[in-house]
């Protein structure tokens, strides 16, 4: 399975495995990550997946919908050209040693 | 509740309990349980239509729109077969692509840019409530806190008219009832309707409209054509209809669950930041909305069972969040829960537009209670309200001391 790092704000690091076909934000909230708050369950539709993702990494994600764009702008923590919500990156094996930094708050 | 194996009309476990009587109201927990445990898919003999309960079914139902279509209505009826009561609203009742184009109006209106704007007011609102609700000591959190702190806000943001917003909660209780069999609560409802609808029609004109209201966003859609200037009235009316009996229903679970399980109400008192949390829980807990209904458009397989084309199947979203197959110690109201998927808010496509300012109401209200109330007791009899949609409650006399 892809391993994924997660960086906290306090610099802790938590490295988990996630499936493939599952979004980062299912494959994060299952372990029972702290960072992701994830009210929409996944749906898109709150922007408290919210995580900064490693620039030189960017390129490796699928593109972001119009409906991701919009919500970014009213994250909780500072929207930053990295920014993604993580429930919209489905995991592929390309993705293993993907960096991401959680936010210091997503509501 | 009986459950025979089999009946004629369907191969799935049969159970003829009504779950949109009084007595069901009162106690709904018992049979969600009897209904999860007797399959995947249960056949309600007396009104002849399918039913799911399980979390992994209604979440399954709400994410497959073309299979299970909200436009020939999510209430009993069916709108292929009879008129609807009411025009059909432009997103609850219908399926994309028709309603992702009048959803995205909403969802720039509702966005969470748009309730960082709305905060501040919002917060300074729930203070005062609960300055002067604790100044009284005793009263009814139904009318006094549940109904009286969304008003406050509500009707503002939206930009409603000063005049007849009496008629909103009516209003409200008019569509929720609708969603039922053609039972007496619906009957009654209906009955007396008019006079609610004919205000609301009139509220939701343009010129109706206070100016950076949602309402006035909406109409302003029109300006772009994202929306027609004949849609514009029946897009502002689904905030009308959606946007207050469900935050009252919301916030009042929110206060009867801390009233009623006092480790809870302390934890939220040790750390107030547990509010929205604590919001959440509640929603999960008690589900304000406790059912919708689908209608199939194809043949379809749930649970082994085979559903026919053209079939109304009714999602108890109440049940699929106590379903102990998805959470552990479903029966238990925790704060501390991680309540991610729950369906109180629905899911998929039609999932709740108005979920952030929810959350947004409940945090800000409970936050302000967490801080300024040391202890809440429930001093007198507490009454149910009953609706064919909604669960909540009429009456719950508490007392509060800072
Ligand atoms: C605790 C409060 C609330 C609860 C429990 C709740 C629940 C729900 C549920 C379960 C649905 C899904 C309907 C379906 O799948 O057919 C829904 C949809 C909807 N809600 Fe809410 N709601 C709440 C608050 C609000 C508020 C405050 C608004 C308006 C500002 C609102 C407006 C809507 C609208 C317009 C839809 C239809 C969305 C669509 O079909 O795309 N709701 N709500
Ligand atoms: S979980 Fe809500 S937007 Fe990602």
């Amino acid at each position: 399975m892809p391993n994924i790092v997660f960086v906290h704000p306090d610099g802790a690091r938590e490295e988990l495995e996630i499936a493939e076909g599952t979004s980062l934000m299912q494959g994060a909230t299952a372990q029972g990550i702290d960072g992701i708050v994830a009210e929409c369950g996944g749906n898109c539709m709150c922007a408290t997946c919210h995580v900064y993702v490693e620039p030189s990494q960017l390129a490796l994600l699928p593109a972001m919908s119009e409906e991701e764009d919009a919500l970014l702008d009213g994250t909780a923590s500072e929207r930053q050209p990295n920014s993604r919500l993580s429930c919209q990156i489905s995991v592929t094996p390309a993705l293993d040693g993907l960096l991401v930094n959680l936010p210091e708050r997503q509501v | 509740m009986s459950i025979a194996r089999t009946v004629p009309g369907s191969r799935a476990p049969a159970s003829d309990v009504d779950p949109f009587s009084i007595e069901f109201f009162e106690d709904p927990h018992r049979i969600h349980g009897e209904l999860r445990e007797a399959g995947p898919v249960v056949w309600l003999s007396r009104y002849r239509v399918h039913a799911v309960a399980r979390y992994a079914e209604v979440h399954a139902v709400l994410n497959d729109w073309r299979t299970f279509c909200s436009s020939r209505g999510v209430g009993m009826d069916d709108y292929a077969t009879g008129k609807p009561w009411r025009p059909r609203s432009l997103v609850l009742e219908t399926d994309p692509p028709e309603h992702d184009r009048a959803r995205a109006v909403l969802n720039k209106v509702l966005s969470p840019a748009a309730m960082k704007r709305l905060r501040e007011g919002f917060t300074a609102a729930a203070e005062r409530k609960v300055d002067e609700l604790l100044e009284r000591g005793s009263f009814d959190a139904i009318p006094d806190l549940a109904e009286a702190y969304p008003l406050s806000v509500f009707p503002d943001a939206l930009g409603m008219p000063q005049e007849g917003r009496e008629h909103v909660l009516p209003y409200a209780a008019v569509v929720f009832n609708s969603f039922g069999p053609d039972n007496d609560l619906r009957r009654e409802a209906l009955a007396d309707a008019a006079p609610h609808m004919a205000w609301v029609a009139e509220s939701c004109q343009r010129g109706s409209l206070a100016p950076g209201g949602f309402g006035a966003g909406i109409h302003a859609a029109t300006d772009t054509g994202e929306i027609t200037p004949e849609e514009a009235p029946l897009l502002v009316r689904s905030l009308f209809s959606a946007g207050v009996d469900t935050t009252v229903n919301g916030i009042g679970a929110a206060v009867y669950c801390l009233a009623r399980f006092p480790d809870q109400w302390r934890k939220l008192r040790a750390e107030p930041s547990l509010a929205r949390a604590a919001f959440e829980e509640a929603v999960r807990f008690e589900s304000p909305v406790q059912t919708f209904f689908r209608t199939t458009t194809r043949p379809v397989e749930i649970g082994g069972v085979e559903v026919g084309e053209g079939e109304k199947v009714l999602m108890f979203l109440g049940a699929a969040n106590r379903d102990p197959r998805r959470w552990e110690r479903p029966d238990e109201y925790d704060i501390a829960r991680r309540t991610s998927g729950h369906v109180g808010f629905g899911s998929g496509v039609h999932m709740c537009v108005g979920q952030l300012l929810a959350r947004l109401e409940g945090e800000v209200l409970l936050g302000a209670m967490a801080r300024k109330i040391d202890s809440i007791e429930i001093t007198g009899p507490v009454r149910r309200r009953y609706n064919n949609t909604l669960r909540g409650l009429a009456s719950l006399p508490i007392t509060v001391e800072a």
